[in-house]
């Protein structure tokens, strides 16, 4: 069990950090971005060509692809979600928008980086073993580490920061922080770009143990989706939340359930559908949105 | 006189373009329907690209003569996304454009869902599917492309019976059709041989990024051998990193076809030993047109993709067969005909192998094309040969 509950909390600590970026930009813009996937996928293979093939350090790798999120995040605010937001009253719109930029992102990323999966050369080499009750690589000890650490630092960012005040101010009332002179423009795009990095980062992170691929954008979109329901689309801490009760779920129901086949997902989507009839706006999340 | 001079490159100009329309050849159109999107883009990309090699290699030696014609080969492909609806339409646009051959699609469901299609417009098809009911009467229109499970399976386990010692096996499959159904045809070959198996019921979501969680289960039960059954080449060496990892020691196996530098990157040298099926893949046994091949490859699309090993001869084994009997380039019936007795050197082995179809054990029809069951093992980098058998 202490394996499993190990597992849990690591596989916990990825998906938050995943889950993080998407939940800013919907708490901002109140934008569904289903290109997030890509963007982490984008995010890894930067880290794969900086570190595994420029043979550069992983730490120029981490800040290459974070700053390449940024900047794309930047833009993709400034010359396709801002104009329609502005010129559509429709939510729709900016959600096909974000479909269109996920199909553009994979078609890019395939021709780019081709159809194979890609890994980089393990960053430490070793296995922690205590006493055969927790065997986890120092790898991926390292990278829930530098996981958390991000984690805890966009928090303290968001809470103790100017920016992080500011956007936060607009999460929670767009019209009232406009009359206080927060930047709505400004900071609009300060948090995309913000987002897309933090989805940069997680990927540049587990490529160096899980690797890439072009073709996994859409199904990392979709388990962030799932995380920000669990905890509360649009509030920080819930995706936090949302990220480790997955993580720890699928841990604990793989092996449990280990007898009766692939039962784990089945589970979590039901008592997800039931969760969400009783309380819609998931753990954290107000009901009025 | 002036004014004839200055007409002369035009005319020259417009000559060229005549002749060159006059010696372009007749294109004769061979469809690709597969995945090349998504997760398992890497099945059908290596597929449609192999045909683009090959294709290519053909045409820069001025075409390929079948009858008194002699055709530049063009590729028609589409993109099915692994949903069988897109595959039928994909189908339809090659059933529409006049095409009888087709290479794919890749898994199971696709190729299922195009048979009607298939057998109604008089279509070839050559899935690089496994299930049964496509290649067995009444169904004929359907070839399988490579190797299956069920056979390479019980081959593989015996070897390691006999040659390493296996007494338990564990599988583990994504949790799809194609993996399950392999994995249910890997556990009926093992127990048939008297193999103990262990573990059947582990699987994963084919979106899986962290494999750890999943196979701790059978690491603690150390078997001697474990199979991932139909594992996708993006999942292969998460998969094995994640057991030796935990501590794993036995051995790991899989029926399907494997790139060693995906292997590379995502397990280094906890890969090595890993057993899998490939093709014309190792020098032991490449003939030097494999070799022309895969450096066409690598100047057409910059890296070779190994699971190219396993899908170089579908073009081959159709253009072979239409050169055997030019009749059937319009007509599927002669080229069903052919098929029974059709055989022609395989340019990709070194030594005397054939092209031939068989089936008649596993299917009771020739509806399975004739490659050689090669089983290798990763080390260093790159594959060696373990052994290679023949099917039927």
């Amino acid at each position: 069990m202490e394996q499993v509950l190990t597992n849990g909390v690591y596989l916990g600590a990825q998906y938050a950090l995943i889950a993080l970026g998407l939940t800013l930009i919907f708490a901002l813009m109140n934008v569904l971005n289903f290109a997030h996937g890509q963007m982490y996928v984008l995010g890894g293979f930067v880290t794969y060509t900086v570190y595994g093939r420029f043979e550069m350090p992983f730490v120029v790798a981490i800040l290459a692809s974070a700053v390449t999120l940024a900047i794309l995040g930047a833009f993709v605010e400034k010359f396709l979600f801002r104009p329609v937001l502005k010129n559509s009253e429709r939510e729709e719109s900016s959600m096909l928008l974000a479909a269109g930029l996920a199909f553009f992102l994979d078609a890019v990323i395939l021709l780019l980086f081709g159809e194979k999966q890609r890994g980089v050369p393990k960053i430490i080499d070793g296995v922690m073993n205590w006493d055969f009750l927790i065997i986890m690589p120092y790898d991926r000890i390292l990278i829930g580490v530098l996981a958390i650490t991000f984690i805890v630092t966009f928090i303290l960012f968001m809470q103790y920061s100017k920016p992080g005040r500011a956007m936060r101010a607009l999460a929670q009332d767009k019209v009232a922080a406009q009359l206080m002179g927060v930047n709505v423009t400004r900071y609009s795009m300060l948090g995309f770009a913000l987002g897309a990095m933090l989805a940069g980062i997680a990927g540049g992170l587990l490529v160096s143990i899980v690797g890439v691929n072009s073709g996994i954008g859409g199904p990392i979109s979709i388990k962030a989706f799932m995380m920000v329901m669990i905890g509360g689309a649009g509030v920080i801490s819930g995706a936090i939340a949302g990220g480790f009760i997955l993580g720890m779920l699928e841990s604990i129901g793989l092996t449990v359930l280990v007898a009766y086949g692939d039962m784990t997902y089945l589970l979590i989507f039901v008592s997800l559908m039931i969760f969400l009839s009783i309380r819609p706006q998931g753990l954290m999340g107000k009901p009025w949105g | 006189m002036n004014k004839n001079i200055k007409l002369l490159p035009v005319v020259a100009f417009l000559l060229s373009i005549c002749t060159s329309v006059l010696a372009v050849n007749p294109v004769l159109d061979i469809g690709f329907v597969g995945v090349t999107s998504g997760p398992a883009a890497s099945w059908g990309i290596s597929n449609q690209r192999s045909m683009e090699a090959g294709a290519s290699l053909i045409n820069d030696a001025g075409g390929v003569k079948i009858g008194g014609t002699t055709y530049d080969i063009n590729i028609v492909s589409f993109d099915d996304q692994k949903d069988p609806k897109r595959a039928i339409a994909g189908m339809e646009k090659m059933a529409q454009k006049g095409i009888h051959y087709v290479v794919g699609p890749n898994v199971d469901d696709g190729a299922a869902a195009v048979r009607p299609v298939a057998e109604q417009q008089n279509i070839m098809y050559f899935p690089y599917a496994f299930p049964k009911s496509l290649y067995t009467k009444p169904a004929s229109n359907a070839i399988l492309g490579m190797v299956a499970n069920y056979q390479s399976g019980p081959a593989i386990y015996k070897y390691l019976k006999d040659n390493e010692g296996v007494k338990t096996v564990a599988f583990i499959a994504a949790n799809e059709s194609d993996p399950l159904s392999q994995r249910e045809g890997g556990v009926a070959a093992a127990e048939l041989l008297g193999l103990n198996v262990i573990s059947k019921t582990v699987t994963y979501q084919v979106d899986t990024t962290d494999f750890m969680p999943v196979i701790v289960p059978i690491v603690k039960l150390q078997p001697d051998l474990l199979v991932l059954s139909g594992v996708a080449p993006a999942n292969a060496p998460q998969l094995i990193r994640s057991a030796r990892e935990l501590g794993f020691k036995g051995l790991i196996s899989t029926e399907t076809g494997q790139d060693a530098q995906v292997l590379m990157d995502g397990a280094g040298d906890l890969a090595n030993g890993f057993i899998s099926v490939g093709g014309a893949s190792t020098p032991e046994i490449k003939s030097a047109e494999m070799d022309k091949f895969v450096t066409r490859y690598i100047e057409m699309f910059g890296e070779y993709n190994d699971e190219s090993n396993t899908k170089v001869y579908a073009l081959e084994y159709i253009i072979a067969t239409l050169k055997a009997n030019p009749a059937a380039i319009n007509n599927v019936d002669e080229f069903k005909n052919t098929m029974e007795t059709f055989t022609a050197p395989n340019p990709y082995l070194k030594g005397d192998r054939v092209l031939k179809y068989v089936g008649m054990s596993s299917f009771g029809q020739k509806r399975q094309i004739s490659i050689p069951l090669v089983v290798n093992v990763y080390n260093n980098g790159k594959f060696e040969t373990l052994f290679v058998a023949e099917v039927d």
